[in-house]
């Protein structure tokens, strides 16, 4: 560029600006086009699992072995849905998991609820130690309690009592809901110490003078919990109750360890390709020792179907809550 | 209530007690009871008797048997420990990426949030077991599942290997990349949890340090490295920790644990096995929160 000493003074910075501005914004749609190519990208990743299984549960039978097919299938049926169901057992299982892990969620909830503000307000002797002693119970593998854990329930004895009263070994209480119960409402289910943490993060950050404001009007320390301090403290309730359920939901090794006979979907879900293979002949009319077999991939199109039916009610969940979820993140104070 | 006058001081003391006495309740006897017979259990042969069990103690033998003569526990805590090796940082990585591209600004951010964090709420080990066992019901054994498995991912490898290779990337990082790329699903449903608190760590970063670095001339790049990877930095170490501990928790090791107590009914071998799998967590929880915290930046 030949420029003289004046003219550069006004002419050179002007082009210079304007050629700033083209190349920041060219910079920024490039930007926003690979930004977007990514998150659509990685979406994809996500959903095209579940895209999958929605396909194979509305396809019909005749529809396995055409390869034009890709995703929407050209016979839409009912029957795979109603075979998986009808194999699953699945509305009376639905209630029964549904029942039992909200009874779980919300003695967790509470029970965490409980011991997160105990540790974020008061201090008593050995409170910092006691709160060490939360994280270890995160760190600590189940594994490692599992034995253990396993024959405590199996002659379950709180501290000698019924021994002294009955003179018997205590109860067994495998295969009954009472061991998740009771681990629950003692704030010891699964990953309750994150739990714990997360509420003391949250009641830690609360003012203080809500609280001094209660306890003037003579409010009773649970009393200014349960009017007060629950009430303000909705995004972690939402994240743990989530989380709580999401992970009780789908949890096998307490269900497995304590109760592998009871009907629950995550117990039933694992074992349900063995059991599709076993009934769906018989629920195609043929009679159980005829020794006919269900062609394979029909059998994988009900299990997937199944393994549908079993996530369908967290989906459905996650639709409802999920925007307080997200924006309770935000603000629950994870970080302290 | 005159007979029993506190100072408020210690009425409030107990009153905290009151409030974690659940918890403390549990802990005594379903943590820290267990926790302790575990350790007798794993020097002991226990033998499962009507209403309870006998221990006879055998000193260091279970121990000596988990790791000399089981033949496949050695096996797998080392393969545990480097599939941890291999998956933290990749996870540490993609969490940290994609809670920054969530951060920002952009239409439709409120719905990739959702679909992010969807595999947090799909990512069950039942789903996964039915699925891999559908597959082996259709494909007739598992190693014809895995070959079938590889060749699902059906993009060409061999191109990236050989792009990578080009540009002078040293070959161990080119097979780190590579195995990344190729097991992005598992990458993505695993980091859910690490995303979230990323996401509100970037939250509390106060907008106006972005804004003086946009002033005094700082790229995006420089703003990254100056601002958002120091104030994140404390929850770095969180999630390592978290990433480890969940890497651990659904591994072959857990499994093997298992088997050995409930299949073959050895509780005390696999007691030992347990408190040997604790170690080393805890060991490497030990070096990485030492090595760690040291970089840490508090504010």
């Amino acid at each position: 560029m030949a420029v003289s000493g004046t003219d550069r003074m006004v002419v050179v910075p002007k082009q210079n600006y304007q050629l700033q501005r083209v190349r920041n914004k060219t910079s920024d749609l490039l930007y926003s086009i690979f930004r977007y190519a990514l998150v659509i990208g990685i979406s994809f990743i996500i959903l095209y699992p579940l895209f999958l299984k929605i396909s194979v549960a509305f396809k019909d039978k005749q529809d396995i072995y055409n390869p034009t097919i890709y995703m929407i299938p050209q016979h839409f049926t009912l029957d795979n849905i109603r075979l998986a169901a009808q194999v699953m057992d699945y509305l009376p299982l639905l209630a029964n998991t549904l029942l039992f892990v909200t009874i779980t969620t919300l003695l967790t909830a509470i029970s965490c609820a409980l011991a997160g503000y105990g540790f974020a307000r008061f201090t008593f002797p050995g409170s910092n130690i006691l709160f060490v002693l939360v994280i270890l119970t995160i760190l600590v593998p189940t594994s490692t309690l599992m034995v253990p854990m396993y024959l405590h329930f199996r002659s379950f004895d709180f501290l000698g009592i019924i021994q002294l009263f009955t003179g018997r070994e205590g109860v067994n209480l495998l295969n009954t809901y009472w061991p998740s119960m009771i681990t629950a409402a003692t704030a010891g289910g699964l990953k309750a110490g994150l739990f714990i943490y997360i509420f003391r993060q949250f009641f830690k950050g609360m003012p203080k003078e809500i609280e001094e404001a209660a306890l003037i009007d003579g409010a009773g320390g649970f009393r200014t919990f349960a009017r007060i301090m629950l009430p303000n403290a909705i995004s972690p309730l939402i994240t743990v109750i989530l989380f709580s359920f999401v992970w009780q939901y789908n949890d096998t090794f307490y269900s497995a360890l304590f109760m592998s006979e009871s009907p629950l979907i995550s117990l039933k879900v694992a074992s349900l390709p063995a059991q599709a293979n076993q009934l769906i002949p018989q629920l195609m009319g043929f009679g159980s020792n005829s020794g006919m077999k269900a062609d394979p991939n029909y059998v994988a199109m009900i299990v997937d179907t199944g393994i549908l039916l079993a996530i369908a009610p967290l989906i459905i969940l996650y639709l409802f809550v999920q925007r307080y979820f997200v924006e309770s993140i935000e603000r629950s104070g994870v970080v302290g | 209530m005159r007979t029993l006058r506190l100072s408020l001081k210690s009425r409030r003391a107990l009153l905290g007690l009151a409030f974690i006495s659940p918890w403390l309740i549990g802990f005594i006897f379903l943590f820290a009871t267990p926790l302790l017979q575990s350790i007798r259990f794993s020097f002991s042969n226990l033998s499962v008797a009507p209403g309870g069990y006998v221990l006879d103690f055998v000193g260091l033998k279970n121990f000596k048997d988990a790791l000399l003569v089981d033949a496949t526990f050695n096996r797998i805590l080392i393969d545990s420990v480097g599939a941890m090796v291999l998956n933290v940082p990749m996870i540490l990585f993609f969490s940290l990426f994609t809670a920054t591209l969530l951060n920002q600004k952009f239409k439709g951010r409120t719905l990739a949030r959702a679909i992010f964090f969807l595999p947090v709420i799909l990512a069950s080990s039942a789903v996964a077991a039915a699925e891999s066992a559908g597959l082996i019901n259709l494909m007739g054994d598992a190693s014809a599942v895995e070959s079938t498995a590889d060749g699902g991912a059906s993009f060409n490898v061999v191109s990236i290997v050989r792009m990578l290779a080009n540009v002078g990337l040293p070959m161990a990082y080119v097979d780190y990349i590579v195995e990344a790329i190729m097991r992005i699903y598992e990458i993505i449903s695993s980091s859910g949890v690490q995303i979230l608190i990323f996401l509100a760590a970037l939250q509390s970063v106060p907008g106006s340090m972005y804004e003086v670095a946009k002033i005094e001339g700082a790229t995006a790049y420089e703003s990254f490295w100056k601002i958002t990877f120091p104030m994140v930095s404390p929850l770095i170490l969180t999630n390592v920790i978290y990433t480890i501990i969940d890497s651990f928790a659904g591994s072959p090791v857990t499994q093997a644990i298992y088997q050995t107590a409930f299949k073959t009914q050895n509780f005390g071998l696999s007691s030992a096995m347990s408190w040997l799998y604790t170690l080393v967590i805890g060991l490497v929880l030990l070096v990485v929160g030492w090595v760690l915290s040291r970089r840490v930046h508090y504010n």
